[in-house]
């Protein structure tokens, strides 16, 4: 227990670390990525920009090694029994209906729920009044969905 | 980039910080055999589901702990910029639309995008085009409506 505990607080303590050095806690970066008109017409929209491409592709670097060397058929996780990871392939209304509302949410503040919760504190009044309602919102949809 | 002691090309930095969040996921699999999906994690911490062991909730607190405690202290040390206040309104319709529409759809830029995309999941491909294609839709109209409103 105390291991797995050890082990999370590490994980999202450098999830924090890259979530603030990658630019993505300002959201003006992230609104500024969704910003596509800005290709097409800067003048009008603003300029475009690309940083947000660039944490991902920096992080899928990563991930793609890791889930492809990692949980191996023999190979155990150091704090835990076995790997529990999801199995789901469908692709049902659930995911699509989920993913057009989240997006929404994301293009009108520029926050989606890892660099709201790792500026909470530092943030000012925005993203505690956020992250208030993304909590309700979550609380909502347990209630409503499953 | 306000980051003066890092000195690097902005984009350069946004990687570096992608490649630390890729670590990150890498360290929660390897250790815990878990997915680091923020949404997920902050769900099961907040709104646990009936039945689930005190230690399953446990191991996504220390999580959020880290997230949100490192997370003030790194923007602090960075002089990251607070940005200019939005009206509660709108906040508070992005915040539920993001809450609702994660455990609706099983996951955010995190665990679709990051960790999904990394195990190469086409059900995660497809949420993480629809999100992406959502938000974008989103800003362009409501830049669009800004014009509109200023002309």
């Amino acid at each position: 227990m105390i291991k797995k505990l050890i082990f999370s607080l590490l994980s999202g303590a450098l999830f924090a670390l890259g979530l603030v050095v990658s630019g993505m806690t300002q959201t003006s970066k992230v609104i500024g990525f969704l910003n596509v008109g800005g290709i097409v017409n800067p003048q009008r929209f603003g300029a475009w920009d690309a940083s947000l491409a660039f944490v991902m592709g920096g992080a899928l670097l990563v991930t793609l090694v890791a889930f492809a060397l990692t949980p191996r058929a023999g190979n155990k996780p150091w704090a835990a029994t076995h790997f529990e990871l999801p199995s789901r392939k469908d692709i049902d209304s659930k995911l699509l209906l989920g993913a057009v509302l989240f997006g929404t949410g994301w293009g009108l503040a520029g926050y989606c729920p890892g660099p709201a919760l790792a500026s909470l504190l530092s943030g000012g009044m925005d993203v505690v009044v956020f992250t208030v309602a993304l909590v309700l919102g979550m609380v909502l949809a347990k209630k409503l969905v499953k | 980039m306000n980051s003066p002691w890092l000195l690097m090309h902005p984009f350069l930095q946004a990687a570096a910080g992608g490649v630390l969040i890729g670590l990150a996921s890498w360290l929660l699999l390897a250790s815990l055999g878990r997915v680091a999906g923020i949404s997920g994690i902050a769900a099961g911490a907040l709104v646990p589901s009936k039945g689930v062991s005190t230690e399953e909730t446990a191991w996504r607190w220390a999580f959020m702990v880290g997230l949100v405690g490192v997370g003030a202290v790194v923007a602090n040390t960075m002089h990251v910029p607070v940005i200019a206040a939005r009206p509660y309104v709108l906040l508070v319709a992005a915040g539920l639309l993001v809450g609702f529409g994660t455990v609706l759809g099983s996951g955010c830029t995190s665990g679709h995008g990051v960790c999904g995309l990394g195990r190469r999941s086409v059900r995660s491909l497809v949420a993480t085009l629809v999100f992406m294609g959502a938000g974008m839709v989103t800003v362009t109209v409501t830049a669009i409506a800004t014009i509109l409103i200023a002309a």
